[in-house]
């Protein structure tokens, strides 16, 4: 087979392209640490959950302290909310804190998207999706449910607080009480 | 001889073929700019959100698959037709085209059923607001399946005539290769073959009982693992007859000849190759898939990448050669001599143009890592309606004012509107495509009927969110009017008389680089295919083993009708 000189060279150098974007995803995983969301979470009875029988926090989700340097929120997504994170029961957490949320739906596949940050993950029936997360800046971000889902899906938002560490520890015992 | 007086039996069949795509693209369309200026709140007076996703799944449903897949099945037939110099088995190939009407009526007729108050039927009140993914546990109409199972089943029976067509040929030329056109429409439909099996098996197997009530759950996990199994070689199938356009008729158009026929054919075994163990990029951020198969499907689709990087440069190295031919000179000012009044022409060099800018967003997508940033905002579709929007939809537009005279012996009409709608195409998709991507690097969220929410508002990127707004809204409009444009032009040349003779035939020229060049190998189906269904059972059989060892329907979910 004839293949021309120029053509050979562009081969080369698409090859070199594909090589190079494939190496930046290995770094990623390897050298930065991204991780992607998996298997981890587990799988969970979609009925229960709307039940509220799972036996699990989802029955009675929100914030859970594992220890100081780390969060672990349990959110129900469900038509046409998040709980918690809709409306005025935004999801608090502390800032510069390891937070892994554990997402799970009630019903239909949901989305689940803290805006311009990587928290980014499908919530599907029967399935727990996990994904950590450190927020560096205390703020209020975004949460958005980015598939559809229904009817009124465009009303299903909410927010994140993340308030400054030393804040934190005080609000939440009031929580807790 | 034109094609109709040669042909006259496939000719009425493609003509068929293409009045039904041109019909669902005009349906499409008015869909689309409803969108456009709902979703931007530009005039919201006509629909209700709610209804948005029905408008949304009419878009869907009609533009990519019903407008697509009636018009590549025209193409095809034609282009087989065309190079093996014998009409079409017209018994399978009008077969198919009816089950795939009777698929389109139903799915469409359940679609819009609910916009239209329709009464139920089979218990059930008519509707099918699941969007063109439509993931389950949402539940649609079982019309809606069936109509779908049906388009699919009947494109099978269409790629079966193209089959037969070559077989009688092949028993009367034991020793000559397979034309180039017939050989790209195979492999299409090989590709295709493999890749339906995914969503045949989602929607007759386990959609259809459960949305008649036989079996009382799925596992919205698998059907959405066998919805993308299908998912992105469809892409595929609408790109690569686009390419078929490209590779054969583009440098023709050009003034000149492909460069090399050997390459071409390398390009299309690899898209039968890789094109269906990718589906995973699509699920990079769902659980219960486990990283290690999200990455082989991430260094597949890596490599994908490379039929379409060979693609760039045959094209471009094709059309140079048509300048030269035709006295241009010079490193870049060869681009002056090229025929931009043509309106077949234009219409394929910024559909490819497009394609280069969708082929880079395409590559971000392909991240497994920088896809957290863009999975389903608004980048998403900026990036397809550049693939399938612009490479596929604007391609088709623009081989149809070189293909319909030929397929009716009419010349074409209003040519001054035709030379000007490429134009308007790819202004109005430049602007609209454009802020999408920026859109979704704020965040903003494709699929939905009013991106604003109560709890915080978006901040732009590289220009304000009204700004963006604004632009999708004009260049929605732009893209209606580029549609009505093209519909203007092909309902004048269909309703006029035949008179005078064609400025074009359907003659292909030899490449630059001939067949005798390309090793017989690459003609080798049986074992191109075998090599794909390995791939598949590498990329596949693990994770889907993995999710119906529990039960195929469990984690299980019950239907919710929407």
């Amino acid at each position: 087979m004839q293949v021309h000189n120029f053509e050979k060279i562009w081969l080369g150098a698409a090859l070199l392209l594909i090589v190079g974007f494939i190496a930046t995803i290995a770094y990623g995983t390897v050298g930065a640490g991204v991780q992607m969301v998996d298997d981890s979470g587990g799988e969970i009875d979609s009925q229960a959950v709307q039940n509220g029988d799972t036996g699990t926090t989802f029955d009675d989700p929100g914030v859970v302290r594992q220890n100081d340097s780390h969060y672990v929120v349990y959110v129900v997504a469900q038509q046409f909310q998040f709980s918690p994170g809709t409306g005025d029961n935004p999801i608090r957490v502390p800032a510069d804190t390891r937070v892994t949320f554990r997402v799970t739906s009630a019903d239909v596949i949901h989305g689940f998207s803290i805006v311009e940050t990587n928290v980014n993950t499908m919530v599907i029936p029967g399935q727990v999706s996990e994904v950590t997360a450190r927020f560096d800046e205390s703020g209020t971000y975004g949460l958005v449910c980015h598939e559809y889902c229904g009817a009124a899906h465009h009303e299903m938002g909410g927010s994140i607080e993340v308030v400054p560490k030393s804040e934190y520890e005080h609000n939440s015992t009031e929580v807790q009480n | 001889m034109v094609f109709v007086d040669s042909y006259p039996q496939t000719s009425k069949l493609v003509r068929s073929q293409f009045i039904v795509s041109f019909v669902a693209l005009g349906i499409g369309a008015l869909f689309g700019i409803i969108q456009a200026l709902h979703r931007t709140g530009v005039f919201r007076g006509l629909i209700s959100s709610a209804d948005y996703y029905t408008i949304l799944t009419g878009h869907g449903v009609l533009l990519a698959l019903v407008f697509t897949t009636f018009f590549i099945a025209g193409l095809f037939s034609w282009a087989v037709t065309n190079t093996l110099e014998r009409e079409l088995p017209q018994r399978v190939a009008w077969g198919a085209f009816w089950l795939m009407l009777v698929g389109t009526v139903l799915a469409t007729v359940a679609i819009l059923g609910g916009v239209m108050g329709a009464p139920s039927i089979l218990g059930q009140d008519l509707s099918a607001d699941v969007l063109f993914t439509f993931y389950a546990p949402m539940q649609a109409h079982p019309m809606f399946y069936v109509g779908a199972a049906l388009l699919i089943v009947g494109s099978w029976f269409a790629g079966l005539a193209y089959f037969k067509s070559l077989w009688a040929w092949r028993s009367e030329n034991p020793d000559e290769r397979i034309p180039l056109q017939t050989f790209m429409v195979l492999t299409t439909m090989l590709m295709w073959y493999i890749s339906t099996i995914g969503v045949a098996v989602e929607v007759v197997a386990l959609l259809i009982p459960w949305s008649l009530g036989l079996i009382s759950q799925v596992d919205p996990l698998l059907t959405r693992t066998l919805f993308w199994y299908f998912g992105h070689p469809v892409v595929y199938f609408w790109l690569m007859p686009a390419y078929l356009v490209w590779y054969t008729i583009l440098p023709k158009l050009a003034g000149g000849r492909l460069f090399s026929d050997p390459l071409a054919r390398v390009v299309f075994v690899l898209f039968l190759l890789l094109s269906t163990p990718v589906g995973f990029h699509h699920q990079y951020v769902d659980p219960g898939i486990p990283e290690g198969f999200k990455a082989i499907a991430m260094t597949n689709t890596m490599f994908l990448l490379l039929p379409s990087l060979l693609t760039a440069f045959t094209v471009v190295a094709s059309v140079e050669h048509g300048a030269r031919q035709r006295g241009a000179t010079g490193y870049v000012s060869w681009l002056r001599e090229l025929p931009w009044d043509k309106p077949a022409f234009t219409g394929c060099m910024l559909a490819g143009l497009m394609f280069a800018a969708g082929g880079f967003s395409g590559m971000i997508n392909a991240g497994m890592n920088i896809n957290y940033l863009v999975h389903n905002t608004l980048w998403v579709p900026g990036h397809f309606h550049l693939t399938v929007g612009t490479a596929f939809a604007l391609t088709a537009m623009a081989i149809s004012y070189w293909l319909v005279p030929q397929l009716t012996g009419k010349k074409l009409r209003r040519r001054s509107v035709a030379v000007a709608q490429p134009y308007v195409w790819f202004i109005g998709m430049a602007l609209m495509s454009n802020a999408m991507h920026r859109a979704g690097l704020a965040g903003i969220p494709r699929r939905t009927a009013e991106p604003t929410y109560d709890e915080f508002a978006f901040q732009g990127i590289a220009g304000s969110v009204g700004e963006m707004r604004l632009q999708i809204a004009i260049g929605g409009t732009l893209l209606f009017v580029g549609a009505a444009m093209f519909l203007l032009v092909m309902a004048e040349t269909w309703l006029a008389h035949r008179g005078g003779t064609l400025s074009v035939n359907g003659h292909i020229p030899e490449p630059l680089s001939g067949a005798d060049h390309s090793p017989r190998v690459l003609d080798n189906y049986k074992l191109w295919t075998a090599i794909a269904l390995v791939l598949i059972v590498i990329a596949y059989g693990p994770p889907l083993a993995s999710m119906v060892a529990d039960g195929i329907t469990a984690p299980g979910s019950p239907p919710i009708p929407v």
